[in-house]
């Protein structure tokens, strides 16, 4: 943005990326993390005739993206409000 | 009435809704043909993107896929919905502020580079045609299994119901029409989906249904159908596997590969505001979760009830005679999707896993191989079939499984008709152009695009199987590193761009040529395909997220070697990354 703008883009822009990166620390945990990596480690917590680790593979990791991403509109259309650059 | 007369109805009935639709939604200008008049609901917008993204691929082979690799395929559910978390907070925002109609548009303006833009297109238009191959042979097998009509012929009537509405109405029709087939095909998909967990569980949502107990044997669903399946040689179905570096690499291939579709991202361009983007990211999900968490219910139920099926009386005693095998194998073995040899002529069929491991249990039952080869891709097509539902749900599946592949290739011909008309046409050939000239050039390429997947959907190229793969590694390694550097870097320049897309683009397309052959013709390839030659035992399938760390590499390394980009190109980034003054997207 040009010059002269009344908000701290800087600071703006900042709050965003802190936003993603710890919704993608999350996005990344769930997927890669509970659903593969981790899953020998969660083997002992059972649901449903298998373990937690196969739940995140199949269904748990897409309901946390749902969750991060209407988390993620929603606190950030506040900081747009907090930093006066939401439109009209 | 007959099965047939059932399946016209509702394949004849959603076409006419269709075709309502393409007829009240006319576009009038440029601007609702590529970007629907950017006025599109962020809820209708996520219901557009639903059909849009979720293809033949999703609504008829994933169910399949998951059914036979169990844990092992889970990658497709999760890098087929993990890609929109990367959309809504890496790309589609800023790309909505940018405010232009294609996806090229940006790349040429971001990198001050008409050569970069050309890449781009051309990205573009290798993805989304190998893409769009598939549809239209998704839509020829529906159509010839359900309407008993040639495949050709069945094409045909599909391209002619695509070029009504997405001709007439472009975006603004294709949103519409993208709306309804939403609802045709996750109604088409949840029916016998509930059917199925009422038979096998009571639980009448597919979802907990497979987390809960199976009703005859009063075992967990998922517990029983391991004791089947290995009692019959196969692998657990959660059984965990021991490539996990491949595993990763694979879902994120498909996670950037999904960010990085063009088809999918000029579908965030149609809503008024920034904010809306955000939150159609969210609907989108939401709409493709309710496909998507049901489909791991449909694979293992479908798996239990195919072996229940060929073992009525328990895996310990004899399968079933072929005489009196249920009527649906017959209707299947007419297409040659299910075939049955009688290996050890008992007259009984035997479907088990042909290991060694199993080998010495097969020879003490006097079995000979497995006798009954059932193709993946019919399973969620013969599901109400297998679980003997009424006539109509099956009916309601023909006209689901078209729209699925109907919308897709609608939203893919979308992108290639505006990066030709668009890009090429007015970027390149004749900047001058007015609005209803290049409405005329945009409607045109779009016929051209039908005219040419239609064909190529008729006569599959050889490679059919593997241009998927190629889509997702192309999308995933030139489109999406560019697009993301272009709004979170300001020293990534013009150079470094065309250097990253290039080299990312080799690196991926040289590592699955070694393998499935070059150009995918076959007998040309270096090496065989199996995972002993693999390099750290990484697929070509899986390439295309190492391909995407090559682009941002080479991007980062050449624009910090050359001079910056101007102060115009980065103010441009600055401008994307704040909401406040989006107008409609919009031209020059």
């Amino acid at each position: 943005m040009s010059a002269g703008h009344s908000y701290d883009a800087e600071a703006y822009w900042k709050a965003n990326l802190r936003l993603i990166f710890g919704s993608l620390v999350i996005w990344a945990l769930a997927s890669y993390g509970f659903a593969i990596l981790l899953r020998p480690m969660l083997s002992g917590i059972p649901i449903g005739g298998t373990d937690l680790g196969f739940w995140f593979a199949q269904q748990g990791s897409i309901l946390t993206f749902i969750v991060l991403i209407f988390h993620y509109a929603w606190r950030m259309n506040k900081i747009d409000e907090k930093f006066g650059v939401h439109e009209e | 009435m007959s099965q047939f007369a059932i399946n016209i109805m509702f394949v004849g009935g959603s076409f006419f809704l269709y075709i309502a639709i393409a007829i009240w939604a006319k576009a009038g200008s440029t601007s609702d043909f590529y970007v629907a008049g950017g006025g599109v609901h962020p809820i209708t917008n996520g219901a557009a993107i639903g059909a849009d993204w979720m293809s033949a691929a999703s609504f008829i082979s994933m169910a399949g896929l998951i059914a036979a690799g169990g844990y092992a395929n889970s990658t497709f559910l999760m890098g087929w919905t993990g890609g929109y978390v990367l959309l809504a907070m890496l790309l589609a925002p800023y790309l909505r502020k940018f405010g232009k109609f294609t996806v090229p548009e940006f790349i040429g303006d971001r990198y001050y580079s008409q050569n970069a833009r050309l890449v781009a297109v051309i990205c573009l238009i290798v993805a989304s045609v190998t893409y769009v191959i598939g549809q239209m042979a998704g839509a020829g097998v529906a159509f010839s299994r359900f309407l008993e009509v040639e495949s050709t012929t069945g094409l045909m009537i599909a391209a002619v119901v695509v070029f009504m509405y997405a001709v007439l109405g472009g975006m603004k029709g294709i949103t519409y029409t993208q709306v309804a087939q939403y609802c045709v095909l996750i109604v088409a998909y949840t029916i016998p989906a509930v059917f199925i967990s009422l038979q096998l569980t009571g639980n009448p949502i597919p979802g907990l249904g497979m987390f809960s107990t199976h009703a005859e044997s009063g075992l967990p669903l998922l517990q029983k159908l391991n004791q089947v399946i290995t009692d019959l040689g196969f692998n657990q179905y959660t059984a965990d596997v021991d490539n996990k570096l491949n595993m990763v690499l694979f879902t994120l291939s498909l996670m950037i590969g999904t960010a990085g579709l063009p088809h999918v991202i000029i579908r965030f361009f149609t809503v008024p505001k920034v904010a809306d983007a955000r939150w159609s990211g969210g609907w989108a999900l939401v709409f493709i979760a309710l496909l998507y968490l049901t489909a791991p219910a449909v694979a293992s139920m479908a798996r239990l009830n195919l072996m229940t099926t060929i073992y009525p009386d328990g895996t310990a005693a004899e399968p079933i005679q072929y005489d009196e095998r249920p009527n649906w194998i017959k209707e299947w073995e007419v297409t040659g999707l299910i075939k049955f040899t009688d290996k050890n002529e008992d007259g009984r069929i035997q479907l088990y896993n042909d290991s060694e491991a199993f080998a010495p249990e097969a020879e003490a039952r006097g079995w000979n191989g497995n006798e009954l080869v059932v193709n993946r891709d019919i399973l969620v097509l013969a599901n109400p079939e297998i679980a003997n539902l009424p006539g109509w749900v099956i009916g309601l599946i023909a006209a689901g499984g078209l729209a699925a592949a109907l919308s897709t290739a609608a939203g893919l011909l979308l992108a290639i008709s505006s990066a030709v008309s668009h890009d090429l046409i007015k970027g390149r050939i004749n900047p001058s152009i007015t609005d209803k000239g290049e409405l005329l050039a945009a409607r045109i390429s779009m016929a051209v695009a039908i005219v040419v997947a239609t064909y190529l959907g008729a006569n599959p190229p050889g490679f059919a199987a593997q241009v998927v793969a190629l889509a997702f590694g192309i999308a995933a390694a030139s489109l999406f590193p560019v697009l993301m550097m272009g709004i979170f870097s300001k020293r990534v320049n013009n150079v470094g761009a065309i250097a990253g897309m290039l080299s990312g683009l080799t690196f991926t397309l040289v590592y699955i040529f070694v393998y499935k052959g070059w150009l995918f013709i076959p007998g040309t390839n270096n090496l065989a395909d199996t995972p002993e030659n693999w390099v750290l035992g990484i697929s070509p399938l899986s390439i295309g997220a190492v391909g995407a760390i090559v682009n941002f590499a080479v991007a980062f390394i050449v624009s910090n070697a050359t001079e910056e980009p101007p102060v115009e190109i980065q103010e441009l980034v600055e401008s994307v990354r704040y909401p406040r003054g989006s107008g409609q997207a919009q031209d020059h």
